[in-house]
């Protein structure tokens, strides 16, 4: 009896996260198809310029593109294509998008995927040194490291660790590192201070223990929601570091679609990669609100 | 730390504000006869494949990214001032529009957002124009993480005592934003104002890298940056790095004197 609030309060809380995702995919929809729409060129292609075409044949071509021109129906269309799959086909590489990024995502999200674990790993690992075991001389090598790395531009950064011929993925883990250990770093400082861990100090638990049971506790929703906004991180740096490395992933792509005007790639990779975003946020909310109990919490009350 | 990074600044704006004087040949004066030369004393820091004065550059291009950048973070804090302010004071219906507003905007991946807006724009526009879009675009889109924060304030002096007794003793809506509210909200705003500068000049310098910034023959630090693609060059041509060296300083001054006053003691 008692646990029907409570997965009643999960569902809602599930439920306003996948509504937040699709309201965004919906939007971002909107926003894909119009761009693609009022791009100038978007009503005409080379075949209105090819000379083998009659202006009969030329008129029919613009009487089967007559469709689009109203943005409601084309928005409609472009739903309809985007809930098959369909992403539409790269102006300049004349490729349906589906299969460019099917070509190309699995590069861009190995690259991000071992950049934020590494960047993660080393962030914490630092920041823990730094405030838990005060090392001589540690504490300032780190923060200015990191005060360092958060001044370089992504794409400087990209080919420092080409330059060094260092594996690619070293280059987002050095973007994350920065912000995990500053952001760490602040949390661990100002825990480390509060009445409970003190009083943990004054019974004379040992500092590993206070640490686990104690600091981590109180930290950990907040990394968390700093771990749903470094994916978004992670895939924004993955498009200067694959541009200036020569990456052939995603973030190449973007780039190469930007400098051709390929509009359908571009809106197609900033849609999923806003949701991808949307989607890490909502995780992360949900983990912290269960690391919370707050649902125990509430269906009590 | 907070005085040196303000004199670093400071010394960096004049020099790069008398890039007319200081400057030893203009940014985009070519001097066929040296191209890719090494530093001299006509040109102390040599010169780049087209022969231009790498110096002269780097003031022209200091200029143009010190003397936008912070154009860019007005736009945007005054954007989130606006935004956040009405948001928060009015509340309810306007509050909610405004959160999932900021939601949305804060869930785009900023840079892709960035070049598809850019990728709309031609690409061959004229360079002073390129400049103008650059910066408006980034001040532009630079809005929701700032307006976020002015909100809160808001919110949390909504509830003070005070704006509670300036409502009590009659004040209006419209009185009690311009001085009640406004003035309290002034170090959040100049906060937000310094800390939106340094993400600024380093997202154009990203989007110079990637060829979608200031156009040629006009330089930014972004674009000057683009030298370094031929990192091999570097060892035995340091002075390429001088832009880098540049960027950094100024982003670490600006860091400094954004961060809390006991912090950057």
């Amino acid at each position: 009896m008692g646990l029907m609030p409570g997965v009643l309060i999960w569902s809602g809380r599930i439920g306003r996260r996948v509504v937040g995702l699709v309201v965004t995919a919906l939007i971002g929809a909107l926003f894909a198809a119009t761009l693609v729409r009022l791009a100038p060129g978007a009503d005409s292609d080379e075949r209105d310029f090819d000379p083998r075409f009659s202006p009969a044949s030329i008129h029919a071509l613009h009487e089967s593109r007559a469709a689009d021109r109203n943005l409601a129906r084309y928005y409609v269309t472009y739903l309809r294509g985007l809930a098959h799959g369909d992403f539409g086909v790269s102006y300049s590489l004349k490729r349906p998008v589906r299969e460019l990024l099917a070509d190309r995502g699995l590069t861009t999200l190995r690259l991000a995927g071992c950049g934020l674990i590494a960047g993660w790993a080393l962030g914490l690992a630092l920041a823990i040194v730094a405030t838990q075991w005060k090392v001589g001389g540690m504490s300032t090598f780190t923060s200015g490291l990191s005060a360092m790395l958060l001044c370089v531009p992504a794409a400087l950064i990209g080919l420092l660790v080409l330059a060094a011929r260092a594996q690619w993925w070293w280059a987002i883990a050095l973007i994350i590192l920065p912000k995990v250990y500053s952001y760490t770093r602040g949390l661990l400082e100002k825990v480390s201070t509060e009445p409970h861990v003190l009083l943990a100090r004054a019974k004379g638990l040992g500092r590993g223990r206070i640490f686990v049971w104690h600091v981590m506790p109180s930290v950990l929703p907040e990394l968390l929601a700093l771990a749903g906004i470094s994916v978004s991180l992670a895939f924004s740096a993955a498009i200067p570091i694959e541009a200036v490395c020569d990456i052939p992933g995603v973030g190449q792509l973007a780039w190469q679609a930007a400098l051709g005007r390929d509009l359908p790639i571009l809106v197609t990779i900033t849609l999923l990669l806003a949701l991808i975003t949307r989607a890490a946020n909502a995780m992360a909310d949900i983990a912290i609100a269960a690391l919370h109990g707050d649902a125990q919490r509430e269906a009590t009350v | 730390m907070r005085n040196v990074a303000i004199a670093v600044l400071t010394i960096i704006f004049v020099v790069a504000l008398g890039a007319d004087v200081l400057s030893p040949a203009s940014y985009k004066e070519q001097f066929r006869q040296a191209p890719n030369a090494g530093p001299s004393a006509q040109h102390p820091l040599g010169t780049d494949e087209l022969g231009r004065d790498r110096l002269s550059r780097l003031l022209y291009g200091s200029r143009i990214s010190l003397m936008l950048a912070p154009a860019a973070a007005l736009l945007a804090t005054a954007i989130a001032a606006g935004a956040g302010a009405t948001a928060g004071f009015l509340g309810g219906r306007w509050e909610r529009t405004f959160l999932s507003a900021t939601d949305l905007s804060l869930s785009l991946p900023w840079m892709l957002f960035l070049m598809t807006v850019r990728a709309l724009l031609p690409l061959d526009v004229a360079p002073a124009v390129s400049i103008a879009i650059t910066f408006l675009l980034l001040g532009a889109l630079g809005w929701a993480g700032p307006a976020r924060i002015v909100r809160a304030a808001v919110v949390a002096m909504r509830r003070s005592e005070f704006m509670l007794q300036a409502r009590g003793s009659g004040s209006t809506g419209f009185r009690i934003v311009l001085v009640h509210l406004l003035p309290n909200l002034k170090p959040v705003l100049i906060t937000q104002f310094l800390i939106s500068i340094p993400v600024f000049i380093l997202s154009e310098a990203n989007l110079g890298l990637l060829g979608l910034g200031v156009a040629e023959p006009m330089p930014s630090w972004g674009s000057l940056l683009r030298d370094l693609e031929r990192f091999s060059e570097v060892r035995s041509n340091p002075w390429l790095l001088a832009p880098a060296v540049m960027l950094v300083a100024v982003v670490i001054c600006f860091q400094i004197i954004a961060r809390p006053k006991d912090l950057a003691t």
